[in-house]
C-alpha cells in the first residue's frame, strides 16, 4: 500500500507537466508540504516530447534537469506517478481526495539497467513518440524520464513476455503481483495543471490527416527532428521514408474555428516558424519550408524572431488558409487553396505537411470531480465559485512553455494562501 | 441607373457596409469575415471565366466602401450554392447566403447586368416552378437553350440529344411537357396562396427597413 504523508496544509498539485511541477517546486521552496499527481509514468508532461524551445532553440531537457534537480532536493513533494485523481470532497482548506494509482510492475529497486526491455518480445505502441513507433512493453517512456525506472505495460501481465521480464531483472525490480489501488488523501487547496492535447486533427476532415500518410502534426514533427525520436532525428516522412525537403506548414490548423477550437492557440505560429529552423539545420539550403497563414501571431516579443525567419531565402510565407490537401501520383500532399495577395489559385505539391494543431485543454470532456468553472472552449477560469482549487498553465488557456510556468506560479501563490489561512486557524 | 440605385447611394453616402448590412439579406454578416481565403479556396467554379472577384473579396470591397465596384462585379451571380464555404468558413459566415443575398439586392436596385446567366436561370425556374408547383424540365430547358437566339438553341438541342432520348427512355423525362403535360402539384392554388403571402410578408420586411 502507497503510503502518503498529507494534511490540510498540504498543495495538492494534479499534473506533472511544466506548470505542475512548477507550481509544486514554488510552494515546495517556500515551506509547504506538497503532493504532485502525475498520470504518466514520468513527470515533465508535453514539454519532454518537443525537440527544443522558441525562442532561444535549446532543449527541453535543460530546463527540465534543473527542475528535477530542484525536485530531487526537497522533502516536501512527493511525487505520485501513474495516478489519477478520480474524487474531490470537501471545500477550500480541507478537500479529501481520492487518487488511483495504476501498477507500474516496477519497484524503486529499478537501476534501469534495461535487461527486462531486451528480455520482452512484445512491441506496443510508443505513446511518448505520438505512437510514430514501436517499443517493447517493458520500457523507460523517455532518456529523461523521472522517476528513472522501467515500466511494465499492463497487456503482457499474465504471459510468458511477463515472465521474461522477471527473470532478466537482476535486482528483484519486477512485481508482476503489482495491483490497481486507491488511497485517499487531505489537501486544503488544489492547483489542477493536467495541460492540453493537440486537437484531433482528423476531424479537419478536409486536411485528410488519417487518409494522407504524408500529412502529420506539429507535435509529431517535434518527435520527428528530436535525435531521440523514432527517426534518429531524420526528418523522413512517413509513407516512404524519403527526406522531406520540401515541407508545407498550414497555420490555424483547427484553431481560430468556430467548427473546431474558438480560441487562438497563440503557440503555433511560434512552434512553426522554430520549426522552419529544422528544416534548415537538417538540409541547409535544399530544405524548403512553406507556410500558410491567415496571419502570423508572434506573440509577446517575439516578432524578432519571426522578422529572422522571413529573412530566411528558404522559408516561403502565403497568405492563405489551405483549402483542401490532396496526394499526387507520387504520394505528395498537394496545398489546394487560394492566395489573398493577389487572389491566386495554387496546388502545390510538397514531400510533407506539417499541420499546425492547436490545443484544446485536457480538462475539457474529462470530469474534474469538484466544481470548476471553466470558459467556452473548456478552459478553467479564475472564478470564487472555484474555492480552493486554482487553474494552472495549459488547463487555464493556450499558453507557450514560458507563460505556463508564469501561471504556474500564480496559482502556486494562491494555494499557499490557502494553506496559510488554514495554518494560522490550526495554530 | 434606376432611382432606387442613387437613392439607397445618397442614403448611405460612403457607408456601403452599412447599405449591405441594412438592405441585403445576411448582409450583417460582411463584418465577421477574417481575410482566410478558406472559401475562395474551396469553391469548386475554380473561378472560371466570370469570376472577378472571390466572396472573401468582395466582403473586403464592401467594408472598403468600394460601391461600384461590388455593383458591377459578377462574382456573386457565379455561385452554385454548393454551400463548401459555408460549411467550412471558420467564422461560420453563410458565405453561399450572403452572396445571394448581395446579388439579390444589385437585382432589386436595378444594378444587376442585362442577361447574366446564372440570374437569367434563376428567374426562367422560379417562373417555371411557381407555374404548376413543380418543375416542367422540358419548357425550362427550351428556353435556357433558345436564350440567345433560334440557331443556337437548336445547336444546343442536336448537342444533347442523345442524353435527351436517354432521360426519355429511363422514364426521366416526359417529352408531353413540352405542351404544358407532364407532372404538376397537386394543390397549385394552395401553393399560389402560399407563395402570394410569402411575397406579401417580405414586401413587408424590405418596406420596413427602407
Amino acid at each position: 500500500m502507497t503510503s502518503v504523508v498529507a494534511t490540510n496544509q498540504t498543495i495538492l498539485v494534479v499534473g506533472g507537466g511544466i506548470s505542475g511541477m512548477t507550481a509544486a517546486l514554488e510552494a515546495a521552496e517556500t515551506g509547504k508540504q506538497v503532493v504532485l499527481v502525475e498520470k504518466n509514468p514520468y513527470l515533465g508532461g508535453r514539454t519532454v516530447q518537443l525537440y527544443r524551445y522558441f525562442p532561444k532553440m535549446c532543449h527541453p531537457t535543460c530546463g527540465l534537469e534543473i527542475n528535477l534537480r530542484r525536485l530531487k532536493a526537497n522533502p516536501r513533494i512527493q511525487v505520485l506517478t501513474l495516478a489519477e485523481v478520480t474524487g474531490i470532497s470537501g471545500d477550500k482548506g480541507a478537500y479529501s481526495v481520492s487518487v488511483k494509482l495504476k501498477p507500474r510492475y516496477v519497484n524503486s529497486n529499478c537501476t534501469a539497467c534495461g535487461e527486462c526491455g531486451k528480455a520482452v518480445q512484445t512491441e506496443i505502441a510508443d505513446e511518448f513518440n505520438y505512437n510514430l513507433g514501436k517499443i517493447k512493453a517493458a520500457y523507460l517512456p523517455s532518456n529523461m524520464a523521472y522517476p528513472q525506472r522501467y515500466v511494465i505495460d499492463p497487456s503482457i501481465i499474465g504471459t510468458p513476455d511477463a515472465e521474461r521480464a522477471k527473470a532478466a531483472c537482476k535486482y528483484d525490480a519486477v512485481n508482476l503481483d503489482d495491483r490497481e489501488e486507491t488511497i485517499s488523501l487531505n489537501a486544503g487547496a488544489i492547483v489542477w495543471a493536467t495541460g492540453w492535447q493537440p486537437y484531433a486533427a482528423e476531424k479537419i476532415v478536409y486536411y485528410g490527416y488519417d487518409r494522407f500518410p504524408n500529412v502529420i502534426t506539429n507535435v509529431e514533427f517535434e518527435r520527428l527532428a528530436d535525435p531521440h525520436g523514432p527517426t534518429g532525428g531524420k526528418i523522413l516522412r512517413p509513407s516512404d521514408g524519403k527526406e522531406a525537403k520540401n515541407v508545407a506548414f498550414i497555420q490555424c490548423a483547427g484553431s481560430r474555428d468556430e467548427n473546431h477550437l474558438r480560441h487562438c492557440s497563440r503557440f503555433c505560429c511560434m512552434g512553426s516558424l522554430k520549426q522552419t529552423h529544422y528544416v534548415q539545420e537538417a538540409y541547409g539550403d535544399e530544405g524548403k519550408s512553406t507556410i500558410y497563414y491567415i496571419d502570423i501571431r508572434a506573440i509577446d516579443r517575439f516578432e524578432d524572431f519571426y522578422q529572422k525567419v522571413k529573412a530566411n531565402p528558404n522559408v516561403t510565407f502565403v497568405k492563405s488558409k489551405v483549402a483542401r490537401i490532396t496526394e499526387d501520383k507520387a504520394g505528395n500532399p498537394v496545398c489546394n487553396g487560394v492566395n489573398t495577395e493577389g487572389y491566386i489559385r495554387y496546388a502545390n505539391a510538397h514531400d510533407l505537411v506539417v499541420l499546425a494543431v492547436g490545443m484544446e485543454p485536457s480538462v475539457k470532456g474529462v470530469q474534474i470531480p469538484a466544481e470548476v468553472m471553466s470558459d467556452s472552449s473548456g478552459f478553467i477560469m479564475a472564478d470564487p465559485a472555484n474555492a480552493g482549487i486554482f487553474g494552472a498553465g495549459c488547463a487555464t488557456n493556450a499558453l507557450d512553455v514560458n507563460r505556463a510556468v508564469q501561471s504556474a506560479t500564480a496559482a502556486a501563490l494562491r494555494a499557499i494562501q490557502v494553506v496559510n489561512k488554514v495554518a494560522r486557524a490550526e495554530a | 441607373m434606376s432611382d432606387l440605385n442613387q437613392e439607397m447611394a445618397a442614403r448611405y453616402k460612403n457607408n456601403f457596409l452599412k447599405e449591405i448590412e441594412e438592405q441585403a439579406e445576411m448582409g450583417e454578416w460582411v463584418k465577421m469575415c477574417m481575410q482566410c481565403g478558406l472559401c475562395s479556396g474551396s469553391c469548386p467554379t475554380n473561378f472560371h471565366s466570370g469570376w472577378d472577384h472571390p466572396p472573401q473579396e468582395i466582403f473586403m470591397l464592401i467594408r472598403a466602401g468600394k460601391r461600384e465596384e461590388v455593383l458591377n462585379a459578377q462574382g456573386m451571380y457565379m455561385c452554385t450554392s454548393c454551400y463548401n464555404c459555408y460549411v467550412r468558413c471558420p467564422r461560420k459566415v453563410p458565405v453561399t447566403h450572403v452572396m445571394h443575398g448581395i446579388a439579390e439586392y444589385a437585382y432589386r436596385i436595378g444594378r444587376a447586368p442585362k442577361n447574366q446567366p446564372t440570374m437569367h436561370l434563376s428567374k426562367t425556374f422560379w417562373t417555371n416552378a411557381t407555374k404548376h408547383g413543380r418543375v416542367n424540365e422540358v419548357q425550362l430547358t427550351q428556353s435556357l437553350y433558345f436564350k440567345d437566339g433560334i440557331g443556337a438553341g437548336i445547336k444546343k438541342a442536336m448537342e444533347m440529344q442523345k442524353e435527351a432520348l436517354g432521360l426519355v427512355k429511363a422514364g426521366r423525362l416526359n417529352p408531353m411537357e413540352a405542351l404544358g403535360m407532364g407532372h404538376k402539384c397537386k394543390d397549385v392554388k394552395g401553393i399560389h396562396a402560399m407563395l402570394a403571402k410569402a411575397e406579401e410578408l417580405e414586401a413587408k420586411n424590405k418596406a420596413a427597413k427602407a
